[in-house]
């Protein structure tokens, strides 16, 4: 008849643990934060004709190995960089075929055609330095994405986001399946106006 | 009789500390969950060079890390100071990128295999000849889509 309870467990102590679990993980902890410049390489296979490209549709950029920058042969500073390549890419001077009725340039005959055709030849030498070369890739893809946020926000004017902005909700994966069907082509559109064709070369010193 | 008796004093009463272990064990699963441990101690030294037109990194089981640097003030009586690869745990060289990858790629799931990136962890002060190299390697190897991996920051932080 001795029903005995059972004696209560004391949990006065499980703070403690849990407290002792928090700090370790506390002070595990880094918190990803991943992320950086894109690019995609060239295909090794050499391409058996390989295409001709007029002289003023490439946009030469240099870095010396005292990481000096010459664009277009010329001495320049990296604060000019994004100016000198909207430029080149929004030229726009073709004619007939390959006219551009959406670039705001100068038409120059002796810049690019098209944006279409504008390709950005970078070159590095190997005792460059990889801050700097990183500086003047990530000032070349700021002079694609100034010109496809104009464009974008454009031809998209109420729906208030940038190109970026709208690229960075595509790739939020908390972004609905209706609201991505919505921007993709909204997003290829752009992309197409100014495709990304930037080659990087191989180094200008082959040394060892 | 006085059935509504003053009660005795003013002592407050203790606060009840009952739930304290819930509100920390709230935030325990919070940081278990953030948490990502470090998968590879680096030997080398790794401070990324600032971007700021930069994109997220995709999924962490579809990249691959290559870190490159100049190996770090401990290892540099064993291993000298000019930059050198580190693929997982250990120092490599140029030549051993290309299996390294293979052997990564292998390690996936199938449906992973075609989109995977890689990504270049590199210190700023690194030279353009060693990436060059890499960049030979992983396109001997087909492994076309690269990450230069930066910290967000403005470029000028890059130049001196």
């Amino acid at each position: 008849m001795a029903k005995r309870s059972a004696p209560e467990v004391n949990a006065g102590s499980m703070a403690d643990i849990a407290f002792l679990l928090l700090i370790f993980f506390l002070v595990t902890t880094t918190i990803e934060t991943d992320s950086g410049l894109n690019r995609k390489l060239p295909p090794m296979e050499d391409q058996v004709d390989p295409p001709i490209i007029r002289q003023k549709n490439i946009f030469t950029v240099l870095v010396s190995k005292n990481d000096q920058l010459l664009v277009e042969e010329e001495l320049a500073d990296i604060k000019d960089l994004r100016a000198l390549a909207v430029e080149f890419l929004d030229n726009g001077g073709g004619v007939g075929d390959e006219a551009c009725d959406y670039c705001q340039g100068k038409r120059d005959e002796s810049s690019s055609d098209n944006p279409d055709k504008a390709i950005i030849s970078l070159k590095s030498d190997r005792e460059t330095s990889y801050k700097v070369y990183i500086a003047v890739q990530n000032e070349l893809v700021a002079a694609y994405n100034e010109l496809r946020n104009r464009e974008f926000s454009r031809l998209n004017p109420n729906l208030g986001l940038n190109y970026v902005e709208a690229q960075k909700k595509y790739d939020d994966p908390r972004t609905s399946e209706d609201d991505r069907e919505e921007l993709k082509p909204k997003l290829d559109v752009v992309k197409k106006m100014y495709p990304q064709k930037l080659s990087e070369a191989e180094s200008s010193s082959k040394s060892s | 009789m006085s059935k509504f008796k003053k009660k005795k004093g003013g002592e407050l009463p203790a606060i009840s500390t009952a739930s304290l272990p819930d509100i920390v064990f709230m935030l325990l699963f919070f940081f278990m969950v953030a948490t990502v441990m470090r998968d590879s101690t680096l030997l080398i030294v790794n401070k990324l060079p600032a971007a700021d037109q930069i994109e997220k990194l995709d999924k962490k089981d579809r990249v691959m890390y290559i870190y490159a640097g100049k190996p770090s003030s401990r290892y540099v009586d064993k291993y000298g100071s000019t930059a050198r690869i580190q693929l997982n745990d250990k120092f490599a060289t140029v030549s051993e990128v290309g299996a390294f990858i293979l052997a990564e790629r292998a390690s996936k799931r199938q449906e992973l295999q075609n989109v995977l990136t890689t990504a270049l962890k590199v210190d700023s002060e690194t030279k353009m000849g060693l990436i060059q190299d890499i960049k030979q390697e992983l396109r001997k190897v087909s492994a076309l889509k690269i990450n230069y991996t930066t910290r967000v920051g403005d470029y000028t932080q890059n130049i001196n």
